[in-house]
């Protein structure tokens, strides 16, 4: 859990107590078609990027391997005896799955995504989770806004294996009729007699929301995530600063202004923002210079985020990566051995930047339309965000200069559209070298830096 | 206002979540546009947080506490208490018989003190700068809180209430217990009569009390605590600070604990009077700890968490402690920057400006390359936050970073935060009670340097803001005023402001 000794408290692991780190597992409840998926994906992707391993179990991907070909809604219907033994099979292989990733694999928060519409069925999973030690967090979705759920199908469902043999009409056809297979039994958590258990009811979408019994942190963080998020559709537009007179040297870190070309980047996004049209866009930036410097050429209002400020070098700041070798040859191959860990003597790491950058994230959730102005590790962080990239690529994600990201949220991920920008500047990444040894030879270690003057 | 090469940075209210928002526009006749036609106020609505409930269910622990996260967190804030009016108008309560729904003269004098609330909530928000007020009352009929939508949306406020329903008989006693029985309306009278009296007031509102109705109320914004934190609803959260009350609401709870806080035990650069840095405990630092962790045995504290920083004074001081603890980079000591292991004499040699404008405005002054108590209170934000869901906790950290602390528990202001003393040794007890903290300082005894300094009486003159050029478009501008109650200067007349510009 993010803040909560997931830092180097090693020598105190064994004395910890159970009872406060048990596993959560995390049951979705509601009709098909009502962002089960989406919510369950969604939260995995935020609970991995804020550090709490999770891992999501979709029964309907069971169902895919069990039943190979999908036939039609027949399938669903609460008389196929058939059909239901396969089903009850098919959630009790998940959970099976999910004790070995919570006991076995070191996970913390699974989350099992199926539709769990009836209180026995969610019995079941109670039953498992107390047999095992976990905690069971319940997240229904309740929503009857038919252009909603209409949405969702055409976004999530037309496109599913299960439809890849019909047109359009034939899916959302049979669709509804399976939405309607578990309407009669659908038994949704009750203020009254649910009221022992721990879950959150998100009724239309975010309109409301009904919050029983938190038991925890990581809980209490989910319902806040979970409040934060929306379906409006928008974009959010990532870039980095112009090419700064810092970067131009090959030198990392320092608060410089922009270069020569790094101005023209900056009146070309101005341009580019214009031509996009963008409703309502809210511009965000560091505090360091080059990128306010930036967003002034843009010309409209913009905020200044001190969580958006690059890495913090400590001891290597403003050096080229020549000298950090000829100084700090240790440092620079530990650092190569574990980017995303390796902390800056008197700076920082890749790890404390997500931690700085959490509220920023959740601010984005909350907002539409964004461009942030920031550096290449921030932007690599808010990346790995949106495109769920493990620790180890994070900080190798390409970031170039000059080049603008558009991240359109869709199904259950996010577009990306890359537009360079078309002005030149020099090329600051640097690749993993082959050798990350300790003991290797200074041109080992130099082998994959960027020129520079 | 800050007039900068850059254009004019306007220091917006809605610091929301500390971070530093300062909202530019960059052309001049875009700052006339902002001061023609308040573009921003859209998006910077003040908000009119209303509570709903019964007596003795918690609105005003819950209106206090609230007031004092927002303004530690940089949203100016207060909270009106409508029977504090009333108290003033009736200078002396005789029974529960004014509450009764069938006395006209109280129901006058009643609606009186809510409207004379209501115009000080508008001079807050509108006038002084506030951006949001607690409206503290019952607010229990559906044509009062409609009164106060419509006041609301006269004034460009946007409303958001806050409901507590509870019918613990327990817990309202206990809160008869903590709360009622020292209020000045029942100075005269002893335990049972209060008591009595009380429980016949909450009756003369219960039968036209009208909770917050899913169906009825879909529209409003609000969040209903039911049973102390048990169940939340929440319906329709408008923007950012209201997302952050409903955190902030969801995570506290009544539960009776302490917190403990003491700074690591004293340093080998204590001693040698360095400022930051990350050295181990001297020998008395190591003494200490092992009387802290005696004084902590002594203690018999149930079920104790223990926090550090990542700095090794810090995790010293836990580890004679013999029991597991949490290490939070949050809690790492301020980042003096280029000032980092300098002697105070060092810093007046080398940075002797620096040095100055710190005097000057020690809350909002960042060291170059380092950080300030402003930015220290943006990330302890998560610290108080899981403080408040905890339980018994000792927080083992640094001067500054309890100072923050601190700050937040008793209320103190960002005028008053820097100079809070927090000495070497000696740790700090903070009990929840009624509608504060108590404090119980317990000094163990180990001797150690005094690391205080306080605001010197003799303060440089301010030297002009431009000739500071552009770190100043990185560091926000020093505010004259305190926060509490008061606020950034209001917007200078256009004259004025296009003088300034001239220069």
């Amino acid at each position: 859990m993010r803040g909560a000794g997931r830092s180097k408290n090693t020598q105190n692991l064994d004395k910890r107590v159970c009872m406060t780190n048990c596993p959560t597992l995390i049951v979705t409840v509601g009709l098909p078609a009502r962002g089960k998926t989406y919510i369950s994906k969604k939260l995995t992707r935020y609970l991995n990027w804020i550090d709490v391993p999770t891992k999501e179990f979709n029964v309907g991907q069971y169902r895919r391997e069990c039943v190979k070909i999908y036939k039609s809604f027949e399938f669903f219907r609460p008389d196929n005896e058939e059909g239901l033994k396969i089903r009850k099979q098919c959630a009790l292989a998940a959970l099976n799955d999910v004790r070995q990733f919570l006991t076995d694999e070191g996970g913390q928060v699974a989350v099992f995504d199926a539709t769990n519409t009836t209180r026995e069925r969610r019995e079941t999973i109670l039953r498992f989770a107390e047999q095992n030690g976990f905690k069971a967090f319940f997240v229904e979705s309740v929503c009857e806004d038919p252009d909603v759920i209409a949405e969702n199908i055409v976004q999530v469902k037309l496109g599913s294996p299960d439809y890849t043999h019909c047109n359009t009409e034939e899916a959302v056809a049979d669709f509804m009729k399976r939405i309607k297979c578990y309407e009669n039994s659908y038994q949704p958590l009750d203020e009254e007699l649910d009221r022992d258990l721990s879950f959150i009811k998100i009724i239309d979408v975010g309109r409301r929301y009904l919050v029983n019994r938190v038991q925890d942190h990581i809980q209490s963080r989910i319902v806040y995530y979970l409040m934060n998020i929306h379906i409006t559709p928008r974009s959010i537009y990532l870039c980095r600063h112009g090419e700064s007179d810092l970067n131009i040297k090959g030198r990392i870190g320092g608060d410089s202004g922009l270069s020569a070309r790094g101005k023209e980047f900056a009146k070309s996004l101005g341009q580019f923002i214009q031509s996009q049209n963008i409703h309502d866009l809210k511009v965000w930036t560091s505090q360091m210079k080059r990128t306010i410097q930036t967003a002034e050429a843009v010309g409209v209002p913009y905020e200044q985020w001190k969580a958006l400020n690059e890495i913090d070098a400590g001891v290597c700041e403003e050096l080229m990566y020549e000298e950090i070798q000829q100084r700090y040859p240790l440092e620079f191959a530990l650092r190569d051995q574990d980017k995303y860990r390796y902390r800056y003597p008197k700076g920082e790491s890749y790890e404390d930047l997500v931690q700085r950058l959490e509220p920023v994230i959740m601010e984005l959730e909350r907002q539409e339309n964004v461009l942030v102005i920031c550096h290449q590790a921030v932007m690599r962080c808010l990346l790995a965000y949106f495109l769920d990239k493990t620790a180890e690529e994070l900080p190798y994600l390409k970031c170039p200069l000059h080049t603008v990201l558009k991240l359109t949220p869709m199904a259950y991920g996010c577009k990306v559209e890359s537009v360079c920008l078309n002005v030149d500047a020099v090329n600051t990444h640097r690749d993993r070298p082959s050798n990350i040894d300790v003991s290797r030879l200074p041109e080992e270690a130099l082998l994959t830096v960027p020129d520079h003057h």
